[in-house]
């Protein structure tokens, strides 16, 4: 079922496109020489795969629904738009489809120690659940101000047994939560794991992370045929290193007539220069190990991202979306930090979930799409996450209250 | 100065029984006017050549002394292009190699080639890039041959024996040899596989081999000299030039030379 795409073939290992490759310090070219040879080895053992679909069904409780938004569908006066539920997942996104597949590759490697970064949260969340599942020791980065915005997801990594170290570097959000977690990586390479995030990252992170994530375009192929006896017309996530979006594209990258957008951050608004959208007003250069867009300088100094989801609070978008932009299959497009709150409360309002400050960047965009869209036509959003983590920060923005 | 004047500084300082020695600056630590006086300052200690550190604001190989040198130069604005423009003013002083130390992104931003031809120009010898490991070197090889700048590669305790031989077999300037697993900064001790790894890469290395990487003391750069070439001092000289304290630095290089070393 799964047929090799000519999109994602690569010039050589690990680029798409131009884009992608290892730039990375020469301390960690052989683990990840290793986690190559481990995760090849183990997407070709049912062992394996077998277990992560127990995980992923009795642990998460995957599948998720295609849930059908008829009040959303009325508001939006066009495409009837569907849901891809990922917010019903355990510990509330998708982060965990990744956390799951990786933790236990890295159990198969016999690394018992495991460091990752995190924005919103939701990635150290379902790391840290993942770590507590199998017995792993945890190390989580996380941005200072990014602690600030999401105190409960600290207190609840916290619960769940991992240790959870402030970042004062920088912004103090995600980019430089990654450039401490690899910084901890080089110096424990030899018995630790790194779980990557999103799609990011030197080869072969964003292939596995993309493949860990394909579970959710893969179900939302099957349901929307189910449902409705055909794909859809249109598909909508956001974006931040893109690992939801990538996940749930991917499957349909092949099918042509299958519009595939996806949603930036906006922040402030793009000619502010304070936005996530390094799609929209990046440079091609390397961040993290991988050659992508890039929110940069003249002078290739890596510039701060700004937005109000912490989740989407980073500087570069990665190297398959890159790709995917240059070749104009995926098309890129941006929401503000207004625009998203807006997303939120009519989410709210309007079907009973609220949605994850991240996705409802996609929620809004969907809605303006489905809009000029005709009725016959379907659209699919990925709502990557739950807004439980985000009820404060919303009240923030909303000055305490609600402005309607 | 090329690429061969750097291999032969190393060398014909350990044919003299010498040990080779490579401080680490931050440029521009303290603004882009100090690079001058700093550079003839370390040449006139008898150092061997010069690793320069451009500021990036995502160091990731760098430890907190070098970061926040890095972070105190990027508040004074120092830019690659500002660097290398710098040093060609004063070329004609020099009289040690200098190595550019950068992160990959501002090559990528300055353009491959004109920054090549730009170093030529500045008298630079070497370049160490380290998030560039020896399957992306491609990228920059044309370019820095056509100007006869030494690409100069990183090999680290991690790195296995046949890998060490494919990096070192490209090897030009010299080998940089990571001495711990992590990132820069000052360390009490190193591992016990640290002899038996240097011995191996020089074993193999076309070039000389340097050690690098948490060498901070006289004793360190005398007994880790001892298992290699030379050695690279990072950290602990720019916390020196940071304090001015210009003793320590001198203390340093000595201890790499034979009268002492012996
Ligand atoms: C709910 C949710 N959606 C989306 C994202 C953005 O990440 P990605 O682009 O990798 O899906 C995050 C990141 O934390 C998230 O928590």
């Amino acid at each position: 079922m799964v047929k090799e795409l000519n999109v994602t073939q690569t010039m050589r290992a690990g680029r798409y496109g131009r884009f992608g490759g290892q730039f990375v310090p020469e301390t960690l070219m052989t683990a990840l020489i290793e986690l190559e040879a481990a995760y090849d080895d183990a997407i070709a053992d049912p062992i394996f795969t077998d277990e992560v679909s127990y995980y992923l069904k009795d642990f998460v409780g995957r599948e998720t629904p295609l849930y059908f938004a008829e009040r959303l569908t009325k508001e939006a006066g066009g495409a009837k738009i569907y849901l891809k539920r990922e917010d019903l997942n355990h510990t509330g996104a998708h982060k965990i489809n990744n956390t799951v597949g990786q933790a236990l590759l890295a159990m198969r490697m016999g690394k018992k120690k495991i460091v990752a970064e995190t924005g919103a949260g939701q990635h150290g969340v379902a790391t840290a659940t993942v770590c507590a599942l199998f017995n792993l020791e945890c190390v989580i980065y996380m941005g200072k101000e990014d602690i600030r915005r999401q105190e409960l997801n600290v207190f609840r990594m916290e619960l769940l047994g991992a240790k959870v170290v402030s970042v004062n570097k920088g912004s103090g959000t995600l980019k430089d939560a990654v450039n401490e977690a690899l910084r901890y990586w080089v110096a424990n390479v030899e018995d630790t794991h790194y779980i990557l995030g999103s799609a990011l990252g030197p080869h072969p992170f964003p292939r596995i992370v993309r493949d860990f994530q394909r579970v959710i375009g893969v179900e939302t192929r099957r349901q929307i045929v189910e449902k409705e006896g055909r794909l859809p017309d249109a598909i909508v996530a956001c974006i931040g290193g893109g690992s939801n979006a990538i996940g749930m594209f991917h499957p349909f990258i092949d099918d042509e007539d299958v519009g595939l957008y996806g949603v930036e951050a906006a922040g402030s608004g793009i000619e502010t220069g304070l936005h996530a959208a390094a799609i929209a007003d990046g440079k091609e250069g390397v961040l993290h190990g991988a050659y992508m867009y890039v929110l940069q300088d003249n002078d290739g100094f890596i510039q701060e991202a700004h937005s109000i989801s912490a989740g989407l609070d980073y500087p570069a978008v990665g190297p398959e979306h890159s790709h995917l932009h240059d070749i104009g299959r995926v098309t890129y497009t941006s929401v503000t930090d207004a625009g998203a709150l807006q997303g939120l409360q009519l989410l709210a309002k309007v079907e009973g979930i609220i949605p994850a400050l991240e996705s409802a960047h996609a929620v809004h965009y969907a809605v303006e799409l489905a809009g000029t869209m005709g009725e016959e036509e379907i659209l699919v959003i990925c709502l990557s996450g739950r807004g439980d983590k985000d009820v404060q920060t919303v009240r923030d923005a909303l000055g305490g209250g609600l402005n309607d | 100065m090329t690429k061969q004047d750097l291999t032969n500084a190393i060398t014909d300082c350990v044919a003299r029984g010498d040990k080779a020695f490579v401080p680490y600056i931050m440029a521009g630590d303290g603004g882009l006017e100090t690079i001058k006086n700093t550079i003839l300052f370390l040449q006139q200690t008898g150092v061997t050549a010069i690793e320069l550190g451009i500021p990036f604001s995502d160091p990731v190989a760098d430890g907190p002394v070098i970061e926040e040198a890095g972070e105190r130069a990027l508040a004074k604005g120092i830019t690659l292009r500002k660097v290398v423009k710098e040093l060609a003013s004063f070329k004609n002083e020099v009289t040690v190699p200098l190595v550019i130390m950068t992160y990959l992104n501002p090559i990528l931003s300055y353009g491959i080639d004109q920054f090549a031809k730009d170093c030529q120009d500045s008298g630079i010898s070497g370049l160490i890039v380290p998030d560039l490991p020896h399957e992306e070197s491609g990228l920059l090889q044309n370019s820095l041959e056509k100007s006869e700048i030494a690409l100069i590669p990183l090999v680290s305790l991690t790195s296995p024996p046949e890998r060490i031989k494919k990096i070192t077999a490209a090897a030009e300037g010299f080998v940089y040899a990571v001495t711990v697993n992590g990132i820069t900064g000052v360390r009490d001790g190193f591992g016990d596989d640290l002899a038996a790894h240097l011995e191996q890469l020089k074993a193999v290395s076309p070039v000389p081999v340097l050690a690098g990487f948490g060498i901070s003391t006289p004793e360190q750069v005398q007994s880790i000299g001892a298992l290699a070439d030379g050695v690279i001092v990072g950290s602990a000289i720019v916390a020196a030039f940071h304090r001015n304290d210009l003793m320590t630095v001198e203390e340093l290089v000595k201890a790499s030379k034979k009268e002492i070393y012996s």
